[in-house]
């Protein structure tokens, strides 16, 4: 449980870390709240050699609205996530989700951007913003890109992020007011990561579906954006025939581990359960 | 008397005595973090050790090159069997009368076994040192499963035993077998179980946990050449068993060996062994010559240090159709590891489990377990319990409920019907304990009374019909435990360590002034010794407990005892701390009437002085006797005020409880929400009723953790898994349910205050408890057993199983 030894940078820009990432190639990474990374490098299952703090940014802080649009800098903390005003009245899911990560101690240090370029299918935050349709900003050498949440993550671990950039932001659609939402998580403890969990936003008109989208957490080596069950979804009056077969089609694209949270088949029928819960919670909402 | 005068009440209050509920006096600095801990030790020149660990479970060590290591500055020595050799130290003897490797001799037992040790200038070279070090292994097939540790084909764990067919405890059956221990009457209980209208059997296995203290095991080893001394600071439950222990290890004399435990983070059994740690540190500071710290981290801690529990329990009833039980018959196999550590008396290889009958009436019982080698790490402590005896009130609890449910009564009444009744005691039971007090339909009574026993039943039966209907997805179990425990080891007749008699001690000194200086031989992990320990003085001889230190810890100062595990220190340091005290309020008796001119067979007790009886304005104050006692003791008395007591109790004591648990359980995810624990104990005579409580929270929540899913478990190659507190279930204050605690007081008739401890009850009826409310739960779908631990998903999959997805 003691890390190997490495140098610690400190940049105040963005383009003073991205050059420092960008001269030390894979032997350096960012460090942002430090709550995935500094347990791996204790572990010595990460050993990087050069740590750059981004803490010093001030411009990777905060959150701001822009049309019908959200972007959240990167360094936002998760218990900042939790306290804006914002975000409640917005995007109220961020703030539920946020409350069931890890614990307060966690959270006034996690952040919003080491959460999501972690590439752990752990993190909470993934799935979610693939539910959003949100965009990361990525910032390197030759300046920024935007990339998809939904295209982002290809395996545990391993992202579209390239070692010489930094998620910057976070650019999060706003969904129409009197939307319904709800992110359901299963977990064994305060401070534990998903067994299963599912997210969910929707519109209704007229007591039917007109759009719906689901993302489930920590039941494969990524977050996955259950696109076929959010389509089954449209249209339908949740019925429960309806329901049954999007919740079949999105623990079908599930296939998780056997670990300590159960093996993979309770976890697969817990992501359908974390499913069918959180459509029962969204449809209230949206019903008002 | 005029209104200056204190009033007998206030007096009594102002001592603070038993039955107060002080505050603890050890919170002060706990709760500031000012507690000083062995990794708070930092000597001059001190450098650090750390371990090569086996990622095998099985496997011949074939090479170990330390030579790059030893090229990294900052590295001072890499420690192996070989160089332990030359001081006879490549292996060491167990508590349970075995011998364990101190590092990998040849070769490897179980995944995590200690390799090397290296020694560095601090803890990061020591870590980057261990990346270093070059093994080589070579595979060999791994044996997880107990119940194939004595298959004719099973692999050779212990070849040092090869041909060994007698062991500590008797024959020994097969290459992986340890021991059989039997008990009682077999004749009789066949002859019970041939006769009975109902018989039940079922395999009831406690899977393997861990004690898990917050504080891991370390210690700080420190050897003068030029004194010849050793000093030795370490988490110890029982630090002048660790002396003993070392100097007959090391050939030092026992009087130039000090071990000091000073403030400790937890121990529940975890801290009463040797390990090799403490081995490798002793001998690398006397291969340095400087002081040498070890300090675990939580993955060694949870994979390598004392495990508990791993009992698979076959158990029998027989009994009459009306419930009445007349036979018991269990057979356990015991899980014991890569080498047999348990820390029981050295006599009782499976410590007492024969408590198995627990609170009923059985006139015949026959107890055998086997005791087997498999590779995981070695241990079989008693966390937070006496020996062995979680398991036995766990086995009894969840066979009397099987016994209920084939039977068609209910689990409460069934055990009424059963219990030992008042008069019978003191009690002999059919595996040959003599209980000692007990008042059981009362407490099971009460119990039943608060918590509403019939209508929780009737609640429950709507719900069962409501979830047939379809209406509902939750079920609701109600667990039933009744525990008796047996504590306070031990009687010289029964119980030794390493030949040691399991006695306890105390030394009390009253200075001139009237405070007082006390020393024991046990050793508070936070049970709250500094205070309770004052509060039986302050009873005995008067004297306020805030003008009472209690020091424990030091080999040094204090008298030698034994040590705290097993709820021994209230029956046994308890007991030794009111004797001397009585000696010395003997003594103050006399120096009393001598200074008030009567006969000592005049005076009388009362509070904090004695009086002149008839006239008890004539008095003296306990302060007064003791300025005297130094100032002007009667003519031929030796001056002075102080005494010692070593205690061999006559019995164990046998605190017991009923405890109640609600339970509602959601069939689809397997989470199970307690609603109410309830939980009443009768631990004799209440020293602290505010620690008791406290006591008694956290037992119930290490019971929660231990029913509800804490485990070791090794996948079939011999890989730990999940030992970090991620996976290893530690419930935090959401998690916990709410506690209602309740009492009964039978003191225990041979105990000099009649206390008989509370440590462990808890964990030990809180266990059943939960296991009895899940299995409760789904009896009505048809279930007879499910085997703990109750996680969300082994509740999921016994709903499904039984069909209750649909
Ligand atoms: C006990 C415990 C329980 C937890 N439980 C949960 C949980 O239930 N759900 C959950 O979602 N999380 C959980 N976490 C993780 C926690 O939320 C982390 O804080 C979060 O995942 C990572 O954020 P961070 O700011 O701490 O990132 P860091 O640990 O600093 O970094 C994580 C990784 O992302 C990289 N990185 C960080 N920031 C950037 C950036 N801006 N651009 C590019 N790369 C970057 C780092 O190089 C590193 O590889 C838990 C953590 C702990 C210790």
């Amino acid at each position: 449980m003691i890390p190997g030894e490495f140098t610690y940078h400190r940049p105040s820009s963005v383009a003073e870390a991205v050059a420092i990432l960008a001269s030390h190639g894979d032997e350096a990474r960012p460090l942002s709240g430090g709550h995935s990374l500094i347990p791996m490098m204790k572990l010595r299952m990460a050993a990087p050699e050069h740590l750059v703090d981004l803490g010093g940014i001030a411009d990777l802080k905060g959150i701001a609205e822009d049309g019908d649009t959200i972007t959240v800098g990167a360094m936002t903390t998760q218990h900042e996530l939790i306290g804006s005003d914002l975000l409640g009245a917005r995007l109220p899911i961020i703030r539920e989700t946020s409350l069931l990560i890890a614990d307060p101690q966690i959270r006034y240090l996690g952040t919003l951007g080491g959460n999501v370029a972690n590439g752990d299918p752990g993190n909470d935050m993934p799935a979610l913003m693939q539910c959003l349709n949100a965009a990361y900003v990525l910032t390197g050498p030759d300046g920024a890109r935007e990339v998809a949440a939904r295209e982002f993550y290809e395996a545990a671990y391993f992202t579209a992020l390239a070692p010489d950039e930094i998620l910057t932001a976070v650019k999060i659609p706003v969904p129409p007011t009197g939307h319904g939402y709800a992110y359901e998580k299963l977990k064994r403890k305060v401070g534990d990561y998903a067994t299963a969990a599912a997210a969910v936003v929707l519109t209704l008109s007229g007591g039917s579906v007109s759009t719906c989208s689901v993302a489930l957490t920590n039941v494969a080596d990524t977050p996955l954006y259950a696109e076929e069950a959010g389509s089954i979804l449209t249209g339908s009056t949740l019925d429960a025939d309806t329901v049954k077969r999007a919740v079949a089609a999105a623990e079908a694209i599930t296939d998780p581990a056997s670990d300590g949270r159960g093996p993979a088949e309770y976890r697969i029928k817990m992501a359908g359960i974390m499913l069918e819960r959180a459509l029962a919670r969204a449809a209230d909402r949206a019903r008002g | 008397m005029n209104d200056m005068t204190p009033t007998r009440e206030q007096r009594e209050a102002a001592l603070e005595g038993m039955g107060c509920k002080r505050k603890r006096v050890e919170d002060i600095r706990f709760t500031q973090g000012k507690g000083q801990y062995v990794d708070d030790l930092k000597l001059p020149g001190m450098v650090f050790g750390d371990f090569v660990r086996s990622p095998y479970a099985h496997a011949k060590v074939t090479k170990i090159d330390a030579t790059e290591a030893l090229k990294l500055p900052g590295v001072i020595a890499v420690l192996t069997a070989e160089d332990l050799k030359g001081v006879n130290l490549a292996w060491m003897p167990t508590l349970a009368g075995d011998v364990q490797m101190v590092l990998a001799d040849g070769k490897v037992l179980y995944q995590n076994q200690e390799v090397a040790f290296v020694v560095a200038e601090n803890r990061y070279i020591a870590d980057d040192a261990i990346q270093l070090v070059e093994v080589e292994y070579e595979e060999l097939p791994v044996l997880v499963d107990p119940f194939q540790s004595m298959a004719p084909d099973a692999p050779v764990l212990r070849p040092d035993l090869e041909g060994k067919m007698e062991g500590a405890h008797g024959p020994r059956k097969h290459h992986n077998h340890i021991f059989t221990w039997e008990v009682g009457d077999k004749d009789e209980t066949s002859k019970a179980f041939a006769e009975a209208d109902v018989t039940v059997k079922e395999l009831i296995s406690y899977h393997r946990t861990h004690p898990s203290p917050l504080e891991t095991c370390q210690c700080v080893a420190s050897m003068d050449k030029v004194k010849g001394e050793l000093t030795v600071w370490g988490t110890f439950q029982a630090p002048h068993v660790i002396r003993t222990v070392a100097s007959l290890l090391s050939t030092i004399p026992e009087h130039k060996i000090h071990v000091i435990a000073p403030d400790i983070g937890g121990g529940f059994g975890n801290k009463v062994g040797a390990y090799p740690g403490y081995i490798c540190s002793i001998v690398a500071s006397i291969v340095t010559g400087v002081p040498v710290k070890w300090v675990e981290d939580r993955m060694e801690n949870l994979s390598t240090t004392s495990f508990a529990r791993d009992y698979h329990m076959t158990t029998e009833i027989a009994a009459k159709s009306d419930g009445t039980v007349t036979g018991l018959k269990v057979h356990v196999l015991a899980d014991h590891g890569g080498f047999d550590a348990c820390a029981d008396p050295s006599k009782w290889p499976a410590g007492f489990f024969n408590i198995v009958t627990g609170s009923y009436d059985f006139p015949a019982a026959h107890l055998e377990v086997d005791g087997v080698y498999t590779n995981k790490a070695p241990g079989g402590v008693a966390y937070r319990c006496s020996f062995r005896v979680t398991e036995a009130a766990y086995c009894i609890e969840r066979g009397m409920d099987i016994l209920a449910q084939k039977l068609g009564m209910d689990p409460a009444d069934l055990r009424m019907k059963n219990f030992i009744k008042p008069e019978q005691f003191p009690y002999q039971s059919a595996l040959g304990w003599e209980y000692d007090s007990g008042d059981y339909h009362t407490a099971m009574q009460k119990a039943m009374d608060t918590i509403g026993y019939r209508e929780l039943r009737a609640e429950q039966k709507a719900k069962q019909e409501a979830f047939k209907r379809g209406e509902t997805r939750e079920i609701m179990g109600i667990g039933v435990s009744f525990f008796t425990e047996i504590v306070g080891a031990g009687p010289s007749k029964n119980c030794d360590i390493l030949g040691v008699a399991m006695f306890d001690s105390a030394e009390i000194r009253v200075h001139p002034t009237g405070s007082v200086i006390s020393r024991m031989g046990t050793k508070s992990q936070g049970q709250g010794h500094e205070t309770t320990w004052a509060q039986i003085i302050a009873t005995e001889i008067g004297i306020p407990a805030a003008d009472i230190m209690v020091e424990e810890g030091n080999t040094d100062t204090a008298p030698y005892g034994l040590g705290t595990y097993g709820s021994r220190s209230t029956p046994v340091a308890g007991a030794a701390i009111a004797l001397a005290a009585r000696k010395i309020r003997n003594k103050a008796q006399m120096i009393a009437a001598h200074m008030l001119e009567v006969s000592e067979y005049d005076l009388e007790w009362d509070v904090d002085g004695f009086q002149v009886k008839g006239n008890p304005q004539a008095r003296k104050a306990m302060k007064e006797i003791a300025w005297a006692a130094y100032h002007a003791p009667p003519p031929g008395m030796e001056p002075g005020l102080e005494a010692v007591s070593y205690y061999d109790p006559p019995n164990m004591t046998y605190p017991f409880g009923a405890y109640f648990c609600v339970m509602d359980i959601d069939v689809d995810t397997g989470v199970a929400k307690t609603r109410r624990f309830y939980a009443l104990d009768d631990c004799g005579t209440r020293i602290n009723p505010m620690i008791i409580e406290g006591q008694v929270h956290g037992g119930l929540t290490e019971a929660f953790a231990i029913a509800m899913g804490q485990e070791i478990r090794y996948d079939e190659t011999g890989n730990v898994m999940g030992a970090s507190f991620m996976d290893f279930f530690i419930p935090t204050a959401v998690e916990t349910p709410h506690w209602e605690t309740d009492y009964t007081v039978t003191p225990s008739p041979h105990h000099p205050i009649g206390a008989k401890g509370v440590g462990e009850s808890p964990n030990v009826g809180g266990v059943p408890a939960f296991s009895n409310a899940v299995n409760d739960a789904f009896q009505f779908l048809g279930s007879t057993h499910i085997q703990m631990p109750h996680d969300a998903w082994r509740i999921w999959q016994a709903a499904r199983d039984l069909g209750a997805h649909g």
